[in-house]
């Protein structure tokens, strides 16, 4: 058993590393296969200033050697580069400073997202089909359907438009609270109907009944048998809950204005500004895929009844 | 009736033409069911359901007929017109208001259709433009899942049919797309591809009239989106293929064709449609999320996420032009997830037990 634990992580992290190294490539070849440079858009640069700036950034090289370059200095120093935008910043610091607003806004989204939908989900679970469970379940089907721009205008709209209690703007810490909201709806309704499902599942177990009979107290039953069992498909969604995250947060510092690390991935892509295109991505993308190598780990070595294969 | 129950004597009158009541006992009281039929049964019997496919019948008719007589244009600006300076006073309506020059216009005995959401900055009609941008994201979320659906199949019951390394091959690159973080790789394609020279390849073609956007959309997806599809389709053929009644039909001596025809095929394509709807509302929710980061459809075109970015512009003097895009959006997506849950509730009969 251990031995086929441990050979499941083991490959587990390969395919992992494998996408990370997938993500890179494709990010840079799909980024040098766009015409126009980086430095086309502005107005008609002379043409030996271009091939001037082009050879300081390394952008005369041809394209493979600038691949191995590339990933030798991302992989030795952790280097992303200059930005080519923002004249004298490095993509690292630029990165490392939307991430500390951008994280800030996630956790809290996730925290809440968790904690409200297992208490949610629970209740919904416990009183199955009383007059709390329809409410629960019809606005976790609503907002479950929703895209996270309709839900951050809405919020937009009613409390900082029409009733003005918040800040429409996410660049202090009161103008986060809509934000977070705004990213925590979805993965709460989804937590919350996850939990409610396994919660049935696992209250009509044998367990559950033998604790009854034996005339354990309904809160031990509660807090001791079922809601731990009845958590571990909850983990499963830690992973996608991170993507839906991430994905989200672009969107929602768009229309909130948040100087987090989804704002510079948007506007460096009208920009056009290579380098920090392919930090974003790979930042993002190794976040989403650690977390999800994380998630998957957890849940077979949480449940010893899952078999590996 | 029987005076003694041990007598070896036959009774006569067991023999005797049964009467008519006895032969109605035998008539078939209603058709046999089939496995179609049964599943539209309890499609109808799920009100959400079938309240929701009228929802989006509904929705569909309206977008496809409504612009063929509405008297506006989505990307007339009505201010502007040959030879003449712009009239401003279309611009920026509120619902149901007239501009300066509508008002004369009525004042002469002039007939002007009202705009029913008013009007945009650039005085184009609101109303049809909420129509056309629904088309589009209806039909963008449809095509996107049809392809989807037909390189899923195809990959998936290749690799599921030729089995060995075939499918060895197969489904590792499955498994590494499938763990790519897939909204950032559309993103980084969608933005790579808008930048790229796809405009000038189909001009003069019939793309052109799809926009190079969309396409890339459609690239995208095409792209991205088959992995789930073509492992679902594999793994049905995979235990399909083992199954006890496929094991007794090869016994009794059926042809692989007529296994095919019977056996595997009806019982896999409930799956292959019930995923197909579910993918039409993500689809659509991503090509609204495209949109709405500027990613999206071309400039003229509406789409509903383009129109709810546009009117993120001014949301406090038109709050409207925000809130109805949106409501339209989140209607149509939930009535397709629901419609699609119904689906699956209905024509997966393993999930009933």
């Amino acid at each position: 058993m251990r031995t086929k634990t441990l050979a499941y992580i083991l490959k587990r992290i390969a395919l992992a590393l494998l996408t990370v190294w997938v993500v890179i490539t494709l990010t840079f070849f799909v980024m040098h296969a766009v015409p126009g440079g980086p430095f086309m858009s502005e107005k008609a640069v002379q043409p030996h200033v271009l091939e001037a700036l082009n050879a300081k950034y390394g952008l005369d090289e041809p394209v493979p050697i600038q691949y191995v370059n590339y990933l030798k200095s991302i992989v030795t120093e952790f280097d992303f580069g200059p930005s080519l935008k923002s004249r004298g910043r490095e993509v690292v610091d630029m990165i490392s400073e939307g991430l500390g607003v951008s994280a800030k806004l996630g956790v809290c989204a996730a925290a809440i997202a968790f904690v409200g939908g297992i208490i949610l989900g629970s209740v919904a679970a416990l009183r199955r089909n009383k007059l709390i469970d329809r409410i629960i379940m019809v606005f976790t089907t609503a907002f479950v359907s929703m895209p996270s721009f309709v839900m951050g205008s809405f919020l937009l709209l009613v409390f900082a438009v029409a009733l003005g209690w918040l800040p429409a703007n996410g660049s202090t810490t009161a103008g986060l609270i809509l934000p977070v909201i705004t990213l925590s709806l979805s993965p709460l309704s989804n937590i919350t109907r996850l939990t409610r499902s396994s919660m049935l599942d696992v209250l009509g177990q044998d367990y559950i009944r033998t604790a009854k009979a034996k005339g354990v107290s309904n809160v031990k039953i509660i807090f001791g048998h079922a809601l731990k069992n009845s958590l571990i498909p909850v983990i499963t969604y830690i992973g996608p809950m991170l993507a839906y995250i991430v994905t989200g947060s672009l969107v929602v510092e768009k229309i909130f204005a948040v100087p987090g690390i989804g704002r510079a991935f948007v506007s460096s892509i009208t920009d056009r500004d290579y380098p920090l295109i392919m930090g974003t991505t790979i930042v993002l993308a190794t976040l989403i895929v650690v977390m999800n190598l994380l998630s998957d780990i957890m849940y077979k070595v949480v449940d010893p009844r899952i078999n590996f294969e | 009736m029987k005076k003694n129950p041990f007598t070896l004597h036959l009774d006569v009158d067991s023999f005797l033409p049964a009467s008519d009541a006895e032969k109605e006992y035998m008539v078939q009281m209603r058709p046999s069911t089939t496995f179609f039929k049964d599943g539209v049964k309890r499609l109808l019997k799920n009100k959400v359901a079938t309240v929701s496919f009228f929802i989006i019948v509904l929705i569909t008719l309206t977008c496809v007929i409504l612009p063929t007589f509405w008297p506006y244009k989505y990307d007339k600006q009505l201010g502007v017109s040959l030879g003449r300076p712009v009239d401003s006073s279309y611009n920026d309506l509120a619902p149901f208001e007239y501009g300066e020059t509508e008002l004369e216009k009525i004042a002469n005995g002039e007939k002007v259709f009202p705009h029913i959401f008013g009007t945009d900055s650039l005085g184009r009609d609101y109303f049809i433009r909420i129509v056309y941008g629904t088309r589009i994201s209806l039909a963008v979320g449809f095509f996107a899942s049809l392809i989807v659906l037909v390189i899923g199949m195809t990959v998936g019951s290749i690799a599921g049919y030729c089995g060995g390394k075939v499918d060895i091959i197969i489904m590792r690159i499955v498994d590494i797309i499938y763990s790519l973080p897939d909204m950032l790789m559309v993103i980084l394609l969608a933005a790579a591809l808008k930048q790229s020279g796809l405009n000038t390849l189909i001009q003069g073609t019939v793309l052109e009239e799809i926009g190079s956007n969309i396409l890339s959309l459609f690239i995208v997806f095409g792209l991205l989106y088959w992995v789930s599809m073509s492992r679902l389709i594999r793994g049905q053929i995979l235990s399909l293929r083992e199954q006890e009644y496929v094991l007794a039909a090869r016994a009794c001596g059926a042809k692989a064709g007529r296994i095919i025809k019977k056996h595997l095929m009806p019982n896999c394509i409930g799956v292959v449609i019930i995923s197909t709807a579910l993918q039409i509302p993500s689809a659509i929710f991503t090509e609204s999320y495209l949109s709405f980061l500027g990613l999206g459809v071309n400039a003229p075109m509406p789409s509903l996420g383009s129109l709810a970015s546009e009117a993120l512009n001014g949301i406090y003097t038109y709050p409207h032009r925000l809130v109805i895009p949106a409501l339209v959006i989140s209607l149509i997506v939930l009535s397709l997830n629901l419609f699609g849950d119904g689906l699956r509730d209905a024509f997966d009969p393993k999930l009933n037990s």
